[in-house]
């Protein structure tokens, strides 16, 4: 499902963040990468996100090198992928129900289908009865799974999360550590950038230092 | 196609959230490029209503012949019968000088002065409207009237229709050089405006993109933010039109009439209103346009 093949990233002026980074992620695996701040592994994350482009070696999605990516192509990619973000980057003037319907809408779902996917979705991390909410009213927790929800609300294969479980108390990291291992379970492909590795027990792990795999 | 349409539903709702969410801010852009938009519009609102005004008057060139003082009548018939048969001519008008003298003395002012002249000045005289009633042709049929027998004097009436017409052609100008320089106008405030959006909901346009949207998707609801702005403004414009018309029409009125004329002074009609409107959408589209394309990239 996704591919590093010697993938570099240099910001400017000079730092290195990846180097010849190479590995493999399989359809329906779970990865955990972990690492000291610093290590790469949110650039790794937006790399694959096609956030980001890498500056040397190839980065595949789906057997799609992002490279080589048009402008006009990388829309349809995002919608393909479910991705938690280390900020969440959630909408705090728009409802719970409206966050999650956003990449619904993006990707031209009718109304009635779109809602009935946003509603499941809020119903699979336990915000079913929040959906009125504005997301400033939603607890630190709530709100990773309102992020959550609205990374799976399309269904993807591939679901990708950046310290999912960052800033939260043992127990509500563990709660959304759990939705993690459900997506998991029915056969989603996820990597995961975390410190947290205990959260995710079934999980390969690859370990990052100074932008290279540890052995 | 339903999907396009539910999406651009979804646009144009989201953009009339925005622009109703600050009323007061988004009032105060509508007046000002409204009151902008109104100048051109009263202007092509008075120019209709002057050409209706010119159209009440005889706006078709003439020919006037005067017979000489000491003609008799029989000369006159003789210059009638032959106008009658002239090939360049469409229709005459035959005055005599009793008619003249008559309708002179119903003209308050003149009646005093007309009594006292101890006898009829005013001489036979014919109104030709000709077939051809470009300058030239009218002036070539003077010079051949000019020089029929009994003819004192030949006056050609299309100076002032030519002075009218000229008049006309730079009101029109003047309002199309007002509506081109107040539409820049508007495109320069709906870019500043739409900047403004753009950065107020930077955050959503960078979820967005993140989440899959294209770029058609973001500009979107920014584009009909920019379409509801000029169309709110036309509007504006459109009311203030319709007041002033309103508030001048009794003046003008009577002004008109010390001149003999009558004058209803009347409102933008459909066809202008529908191009007012248009218009202001439209630069509203393009300002919201060029704004996106330098913001959206940053």
């Amino acid at each position: 499902m996704i591919r590093f093949d010697r993938v570099s990233k240099r910001y400017p002026p000079g730092v290195d963040a990846l180097s010849d980074l190479s590995f493999e992620v399989a359809e329906r695996e779970m990865v955990v990468v972990s690492g000291h701040s610093g290590a790469g592994k949110s650039t790794l994350l937006k790399l694959a996100a096609a956030v980001e482009s890498s500056t040397g070696g190839a980065v595949l999605v789906g057997g799609q090198n992002l490279s080589g990516l048009s402008r006009s192509a990388l829309p349809y990619l995002r919608r393909r992928i479910g991705m938690v973000f280390q900020d969440q980057k959630l909408l705090f003037d728009r409802s719970v129900f409206e966050n999650v319907m956003l990449p619904l809408s993006i990707a031209g779902f009718p109304p009635r289908e779109a809602a009935g996917r946003v509603r499941a979705a809020l119903d699979k991390v336990g915000l079913a009865s929040r959906e009125k909410a504005l997301p400033v009213m939603l607890s630190g927790g709530e709100q990773q799974r309102l992020a959550i929800a609205r990374a799976v609300a399309n269904r993807p294969r591939l679901l990708l999360a950046d310290e999912p479980t960052a800033h939260l108390d043992g127990e509500t990291a563990a709660d959304v550590g759990r939705i993690f291992n459900e997506f998991h379970h029915v056969g989603v492909t996820v990597l995961i950038a975390t410190y947290a590795r205990e959260l995710f027990p079934a999980a390969r792990c690859l370990r990052l230092d100074h932008g290279k795999l540890l052995p | 196609m339903k999907i396009w349409l539910f999406h651009h539903r979804d646009a144009a709702l989201l953009a009339w959230r925005r622009l109703t969410a600050a009323p007061l801010s988004s009032l105060l852009s509508l007046l000002a490029i409204g009151v902008a938009l109104a100048l051109p519009a009263g202007g092509q609102m008075l120019l209709a209503n002057a050409l209706q005004l010119a159209g009440t008057t005889s706006a078709v060139p003439q020919i006037s012949i005067f017979m000489a003082g000491n003609a008799e009548r029989r000369a006159a018939t003789e210059i009638g019968a032959r106008l009658a048969k002239y090939g360049g001519v469409k229709q005459v008008q035959f005055l005599p000088r009793e008619e003249t003298l008559a309708r002179m003395k119903t003209s308050p002012g003149l009646r005093d002065v007309v009594d006292a002249l101890p006898t009829n000045p005013f001489p036979d005289a014919f109104v030709v409207t000709a077939t051809d009633d470009y300058p030239d042709a009218l002036e070539r049929l003077a010079v051949e009237f000019r020089q029929w027998p009994k003819v004192e004097h030949v006056q050609l009436d299309s100076a002032w229709v030519r002075r009218l017409d000229a008049l006309f052609r730079l009101g029109r100008t003047a309002v199309m050089l007002l509506g081109v320089l107040l539409g820049a106008g508007l495109i320069a405030i709906s870019f500043g405006i739409i900047r403004a959006q753009v950065l107020t909901h930077r955050a959503e346009i960078e979820v967005s993109a993140l989440l899959g949207a294209t770029d058609g998707f973001i500009r979107r609801p920014f584009l009909y933010y920019g379409v509801l702005l000029g169309l709110g403004a036309g509007i504006v414009a459109w009311l203030l039109v319709g007041a002033a018309a309103l508030w001048l029409r009794a003046p003008l009125s009577e002004l008109v009439r010390l001149y003999e004329l009558t004058l209803d002074l009347r409102a933008l009609d459909g066809r202008d209103t529908a191009l007012l409107l248009g218009f202001a959408a439209g630069l509203g589209w393009l300002g919201a346009m060029i704004s996106l394309r330098q913001h959206l990239r940053q």
